[in-house]
């Protein structure tokens, strides 16, 4: 008999990665890389932005199980301390992004802490209303602008070598950045780290009773999940050089979620089809006006109703096959 | 009580002592001063029809039920107010009688999810040894496993863990009869090896076969301690306990 030991156990863990998750990463990045030669790259950046983000929150519901009703607050504070930080400060681009995505890192451990004590409909509440605090800070706050926002933030230079007022450099950029952000989560589903997470989302009494602390694996989670979005929301900022209220809004927490769920939740590319479609939704059905939150809504039902698993969730299903 | 349930074993210092163990479910008191002990390599186990208060035994001990009273000292720490993960990071390794197999994850990431918490645990090729089925289903998910084969994982995965002492909630419920044969030879070769195990058993015959010494439980009490070496004395009064 052959003899395996646990170090090659663990390492086999992460060796091999499955085929047709590479498969569908490659075509991904295929795409990315070729749409901007195709399509308004403005249009195209705004998915980027909202699929990092849909990812993010999707770290949260599909691999801890935590249904987070205040996303925006991370977002949205991302998007203004860097939009603050980019145009009052004068901070290079970079730097900007980052300090956005910190702010929102401690936001989200400060509301994490209060949040984790809580399960089911109390955690999302007492997310939701944390983040409608955020939302009437932000309103009243002199640095957001009220509102009018923070408008015409400079893009500035990447690395003070880059001119990221060429929609295709600030393309690439974003592209990057969400590309990062992306292998991150990868990452993180699929070490040791996420498979205690995932044990904890299926049975958390089990979890505990092998020795682990659940309360501080969600609270890490969260933490994560929160930059995360944070980076998409200061990411965000910079492209459309605005930050405003409709960031920090509760229909942003509504709109990730609808994403989440249209792509499929606990999937690791569903959050990113559910932003393409939501977004391309948002953009090219604009001449309906009002009608377009209605659309939305007929989708959501449809998807809840016809096909829970979400568009990736259902192709998954019919593969057998995790994507 | 018609036997002593203290001082079993001659004055040496218990592994595991519980001592006027009280246990609620919301308001339902199931555990009315439960005492026993048990010495570092024996095997132990609580016989008792259903709703005894077994299982809930084993969950007190682990702090997993709703609200606990008394004394529970695990080589010499007091755990009774110590929450779940502390206690078993001290040493005790819990396999649940639904046998909480993640189905998300794959045979072998259950097997490598638990911490390691000491040295001396089992190698996984040890684990592989006692359970030859797991390294064939390595990649399966664990909802895809058999009763028997979900079990073995159950067990192999805490063995890794360094714990050395394991609580094994009716560990043959449902399997067939070759398996919990295995099971039994597990048992044996982990107490050769030096672990001390807690066993909640209903099949009493198989109990029989591995243990040291038995509490009988009735109604949220331990009512009766017996060796097994007085099986065969005092069989009219187990039958009469179990109702067999």
């Amino acid at each position: 008999m052959a003899t395996v030991t646990a170090g090659e156990i663990r390492a086999a863990t992460h060796e091999g990665l499955p085929r047709q998750q590479v498969v569908a990463f490659v075509i991904m990045v295929g795409a990315l890389v070729a749409a901007p030669f195709f399509f308004y790259p403005v249009f195209l950046m705004k998915v980027l932005c909202f699929a990092l983000f849909a990812c993010a929150f999707n770290l949260l519901i599909g691999y801890v199980g935590l249904l987070s009703f205040g996303h925006a607050a991370y977002f949205g504070m991302g998007s203004y301390v860097a939009a603050h930080a980019a145009k009052v400060w004068g901070l290079p681009t970079e730097l900007a992004i980052l300090a956005g995505t910190a702010v929102a890192g401690v936001l989200g451990v400060v509301f994490g802490w209060l949040a984790i004590k809580r399960q089911g409909i109390y955690f999302a509440m007492i997310t939701l209303a944390l983040a409608q605090m955020v939302f009437f800070f932000s309103l009243q706050a002199p640095f957001t602008g009220g509102e009018d926002g923070i408008q015409s933030v400079p893009r500035g230079h990447l690395f003070g070598v880059i001119d990221l007022r060429s929609d295709l450099a600030m393309y690439f950029f974003v592209l990057a950045i969400f590309l990062m952000g992306f292998l991150f989560i990868y990452r993180v589903i699929h070490s040791p780290f996420g498979q205690v997470l995932k044990a904890i989302r299926e049975n958390e009494a089990r979890a505990t009773s092998l020795g682990y602390r659940p309360d501080h694996y969600k609270l890490t989670a969260f933490v994560l999940s929160a930059t995360l979005a944070g980076l998409a929301g200061a990411t965000k900022a910079i492209v459309f050089q605005l930050a405003s209220l409709t960031d920090v809004h509760w229909s942003m927490s509504g709109e990730v979620v609808l994403m989440t769920l249209v792509g499929g939740l606990g999937t690791v590319f569903g959050p990113v089809v559910g932003a393409l479609t939501i977004v391309t939704m948002q953009n090219y059905l604009a001449s309906f006006g009002a009608w377009v939150t209605v659309i939305q809504g007929v989708i959501f039902i449809v998807c809840v109703m016809a096909f829970r698993r979400g568009v990736i969730g259902e192709i998954a299903n019919v593969l057998k096959k995790p994507l | 009580m018609r036997e002593q349930t203290n001082g079993a074993d001659g004055g040496r210092t218990p592994f595991l002592r519980v001592q006027g163990l009280n246990a609620w479910y919301g308001e339902s008191h199931v555990l009315h001063g439960i005492d026993f002990e048990v010495h570092e390599g024996e095997v132990v186990t609580l016989l008792g029809r259903n709703g005894a208060g077994k299982t809930t035994t084993m969950k007190s001990i682990m702090g997993i039920v709703g609200r606990r009273q008394g004394s529970v000292v695990f080589k010499g720490t007091e755990t009774i107010g110590l929450p779940s993960n502390r206690i078993a990071r001290l040493g005790l390794a819990f396999c649940p009688e639904e046998r909480g197999i993640f189905s998300s994850l794959n045979v072998e990431e259950n097997l490598t999810l638990p911490p390691v918490i000491a040295p001396g645990g089992l190698s996984v090729e040890t684990i592989f040894e006692l359970f030859p089925n797991l390294k064939e289903r390595l990649k399966s998910q664990g909802t895809k496993l058999s009763g028997g084969e979900q079990q073995m994982l159950a067990i192999g995965r805490i063995l890794r863990t360094g714990a050395r002492m394991l609580l094994l909630d009716e560990p043959t419920e449902g399997l067939a009869p070759v398996i919990v044969q295995q099971i039994g030879n597990t048992i044996r070769r982990l107490k050769q090896e030096g672990f001390t195990i807690l066993l909640v058993e209903q099949n009493f015959r198989f109990a029989a076969t591995v243990a040291d010494r038995h509490y009988v439980m009735e109604d949220g009490h331990v009512v009766a301690m017996v060796r097994n070496a007085e099986l065969d004395q005092r069989m009219d009064e187990i039958h009469e306990y179990l109702g067999v």
